[in-house]
């Protein structure tokens, strides 16, 4: 294939903005490291402004009745809270690692699509844009004051139900630039889910076979798949609000003949998928971070990555759990109440192939390997909940309360999150050529622990004891204000844990340790070149006859392959 | 506290059994695997003259142990879910639809009705006590949810799929909810008020509302009333024998034998009903009020009136 020069291509792997051509090299750049780096950069930022959202929450509910914000306002803040946070930070950022890392962990020169990679990350971008524009470009002023839009952004959450959803009762064009805005960041998944699936079936390096990819790329191979399968039903939803909305169509307005419920079947059937491309990427880090700091193999390499494959296949076969309070029968429900609890085994099972994996192990206590430790015991929390949400009678209580936001701030937040940071610590030195600091890390987990247990933990006392999710203010009912005061001394401390980290990232760009090419003394081809890596990352792939060539490499005498390939 | 750990029936006793014995499970399953983490982490932390430690790649044993064990556990778990679910929403014949109580939720308050007996009023529901009352749950606009923990499910309400409940207190009290499926702006103060009495006093509560209420004495009262003709309060909400017959707001004929105004958001005491009448959108901004920029003079003969109507 001939080669176009539309780029300037640079010999350097990470160009400053100072240099010749140096921001035109990262804007216009189709290299997989330059993008994966973007990516971080720009989830991050996304972070950071859906994080100070959940600070304006916490502090309108840290006492009964206040004023802090109005109604409305406090609707568009949570509802962009939550469609930040799941769309253009969990998601993408995952994405971001995986291609950081997945070409180099392949052993392969670059993504398969080098071109569509990029057009990926600037749809995201574009469609991060977008919806955030609605806060200057959305409002439209509604006469007299009542039932109204006083300001720009969406506010029908963000599984934004229709008919609130709908133009009668959503009259500001929020909903629409929040159609719009995910649409775009849709697309560009789509496309980057292809790009990782062809990349990852296509541009193995010889040797390298599908029994022999690193978890983290078995994860996000699957991750691809329910990409896939997931993202059209939301995509279709989407315009088929944009249509209702602009064209006056009826598919989800019950007055005219359409129905609330298919709403709620299209968006679910992408939703619980999303669940999962959410959690799994995370898996592949937890699972790649544990061996390397226990100094041992994964315990049940294909017991872990099969019991992904079975989640996969199931996040299609759950989503009604979302809609038990629907009123839509019991053996509608019976029927996806036993699906959601097959979804535990072969998550037990990894949990238990992590323990099982450090059980025996020398375990060294990295922050990244604290972060990752972390991870088991609060996901494992957020997991025990998720279970009691698959038992109907349950759900019929605690659906929709603040035991549910504290049950997926627990997967999503203390797993995911807890997650990204240990594969943070665990790649940073990879992708810079500098460790993070440990003194610092250490100082971000404890607070970070601390921070998260304190904000959420006691959300599930206040769901139990009657307090809905989504509420601006609350009655002074005994124990509320107190606990949702907890709950905002937390959010705080959570947010100074973030600056730490923050702080720790500047400094050690500035004056970090040199990382050399494998500071983990890592198995993994990742580690098999320089830190950061070349542009085209490496002089020579080392021979892949294992799971862990460089194990290999290391111990001539005594490879994995002589005794497990 | 208004939660399902009070169970008032025996819908929510067999939810907050399952829960309470679910959460004893999930416990002793977050102690063990906790336990193991602290376990190894303390055990095999790395020391300084460590050697490799042995590598083990697996053990086809323990992984078909680890999954043989949660699923059994699960089947347990399913079979006493469906059982559950019985106990807790016990079905609605086809043939029984002919329901006790209808509620109709609307943004940002709750209208109720009792078809047999043609009673109609607002955000506090009252039940006779021992009994199932069949309840029928339609929306006015958007998607809404009913929920009264320490006595029934949550049910959506949903518009165009209307929705049965079997809505039952064992005590005489008072129950409290609130809707728990946003529903928009004013989706915090749409709370709910289920009054449970004996069936002589239900009885003695369904006469007196079905009372048509005496006309208002004393100068206030009566200016009020003709206000409420003529300022646009009669285009929205009814008030019996009144000539006011609208019923796109709360159903004002018995208001003042009401605990609270505005869903929820205000105990309806005289001071309070002439806050709210004064500026509605200060108080509930969003609501479906408007803001009727009425003097002090009127606001107090209309409290005056509303005042009266027991």
């Amino acid at each position: 294939m001939s080669r176009i020069p539309l780029v300037p291509e640079s010999d350097i792997p990470l160009p400053g903005l100072r240099s010749d051509h140096g921001l035109l090299s990262w804007i216009a750049s189709v290299d997989h490291k330059q993008i994966g780096i973007m990516y971080l950069l720009a989830t991050l930022a996304f972070f950071l402004i859906g994080g100070i959202e959940a600070l304006f929450i916490r502090i309108q509910l840290a006492r009964p009745e206040n004023s802090f914000l109005a109604p409305d306002t406090y609707n568009q803040i949570f509802t962009m809270h939550g469609t930040t946070m799941i769309f253009l930070v969990v998601v993408p950022m995952l994405l971001g690692f995986a291609t950081y890392f997945v070409p180099l962990m392949i052993g392969a020169r670059d993504m398969a699509y080098p071109r569509l990679n990029a057009l990926s990350f600037w749809l995201l971008v574009f469609g991060g844009l977008l919806l955030y524009f609605s806060f200057v470009g959305g409002g439209q002023p509604v006469a007299g004051g009542a039932g109204g839009a006083n300001g720009g952004a969406p506010m029908a959450g963000w599984f934004s139900y229709a008919p609130l959803s709908e133009r009668p009762f959503s009259s500001s064009s929020g909903s629409d630039y929040w159609a719009l805005g995910l649409l775009a960041v849709g697309i560009g998944t789509l496309a980057g889910a292809i790009n990782l699936i062809v990349t990852i079936l296509r541009l193995r390096v010889p040797g390298m076979s599908l029994r022999r990819v690193p978890l983290f790329v078995w994860m996000v191979l699957v991750n691809g798949f329910i990409l896939l399968f997931a993202l059209p039903p939301l995509n279709a939803a989407l315009v088929m609000l944009l249509v209702d909305r602009q064209l006056n169509a009826h598919f989800f307005t019950p007055l005219t003949g359409g129905s609330a419920i298919m709403w709620q079947h299209y968006f679910w059937a992408f939703g619980h998928p999303e669940v999962y491309i959410m959690i799994l990427p995370a898996w592949g880090m937890i699972s790649e971070i544990i061996p390397v700091f226990s100094r041992k193999p994964i315990f049940g390499y294909e017991f872990v990555a099969g019991s992904s494959v079975a989640i996969g296949v199931l996040s299609f076969a759950v989503y009604a759990h979302h809609m038990f309070t629907v009123g839509l029968g019991h053996p509608f429900n019976a029927a996806f109440s036993a699906a959601s609890m097959l979804i535990a085994i072969p998550t037990g099972i990894k949990i238990f192939n992590w323990i099982a994996t450090m059980w025996g192990g020398k375990i060294r206590f990295t922050t990244s390997m604290l972060f990752a430790v972390a991870f088991i015991i609060l996901f494992t929390i957020g997991g025990i909940s998720g279970v009691t949400f698959a038992m109907v009678p349950i759900d019929w209580q605690m659906t929709d309360t603040y035991y549910v936001v504290a049950h997926f701030h627990y997967v999503l937040f203390g797993g995911t999150v807890f997650a990204i940071f240990a594969g943070v610590y665990y790649w940073f030195p990879k992708m810079t050529g500098k460790l993070l600091s440990e003194k610092w890390g250490k100082w971000h987990f404890w607070l970070m622990f601390i921070g998260f247990n304190l904000t959420f933990f006691v959300q599930h006392i206040l769901g139990i004891v009657g307090m809905p999710r989504r509420v601006y203010t609350y009655p002074d009912l005994p124990g509320w204000g107190t606990m949702n005061l907890i709950s905002t001394i937390g959010a705080f401390v959570l947010a100074f844990a973030v600056l730490v980290f923050i702080g720790n990232v500047l400094v050690s760009l500035w004056r970090g340790q040199p990382a050399g090419d494998n500071p983990w003394d890592a198995w993994t081809l990742e580690w098999a070149t320089t830190s950061p890596p070349p542009v085209y990352n490496f002089e020579q792939v080392p021979p892949v006859r294992s799971r862990r060539p460089l194990y290999d490499l290391a111990h001539p005498d005594n490879p994995d392959w002589k005794r497990n390939r | 506290m208004d939660s399902l750990l009070n169970a008032g029936s025996p819908q929510a006793q067999a939810m907050q059994s399952m829960f309470f014995w679910t959460l004893v499970l999930g416990g002793l399953i977050f102690l063990l695997v906790t336990g193991l983490v602290l376990a190894a982490s303390i055990r095999y932390r790395q020391r300084a003259n460590d050697d490799e430690p042995r590598q083990i790649f697996g053990n086809l044993k323990l992984e078909i142990g680890w999954t043989i064990a949660p699923a059994l556990l699960l089947v347990f778990l399913f079979g006493w879910t469906l059982q559950t679910m019985r106990t807790a929403d016990p079905a609605v014949a086809a043939t029984n639809q002919d329901p006790d109580l209808v509620i109709i939720a609307h943004q940002w308050w709750w209208e109720v009705h009792y078809p047999k007996s043609g009673v109609v009023t607002a955000n506090e529901i009252h039940i006779p006590a021992g009994q199932k009352i069949l309840t029928r749950f339609e929306s006015a606009d958007v998607i809404h949810n009913f929920w009264v923990p320490e006595i029934a499910r949550k049910m959506d309400v949903v518009p165009g799929h209307p929705n049965y409940l079997w809505l039952q207190a064992d005590q005489p009290g008072l129950y409290q909810g609130a809707c728990s499926e946003f529903c928009g702006a004013q989706h915090a103060w749409m709370r709910i008020r289920v009054i449970a009495e004996t069936p002589d006093e239900f009885a003695a509560w369904q006469q007196a509302q079905l009372q048509t209420p005496a006309a208002p004495t004393g100068d206030t009262a009566v200016q009020g009333q003709q206000l409420f003709q003529q300022k646009t309060c009669m285009n929205c909400h009814t008030i019996a024998g009144s000539g006011a017959t609208e019923q796109i707001a709360p159903d004002l004929t018995h208001f003042a034998s009401r605990a609270t105004l505005g869903a929820g958001v205000m105990d309806n005491t005289p001071a309070n009903l002439n806050t709210w009448l004064t500026n509605p959108q200060a108080i509930k901004p969003g609501s479906h009020m408007p803001d009727l920029k009425l003097s002090a003079d009127e606001v107090n003969a209309l409290t005056a009136y509303l005042e009266t109507l027991q």
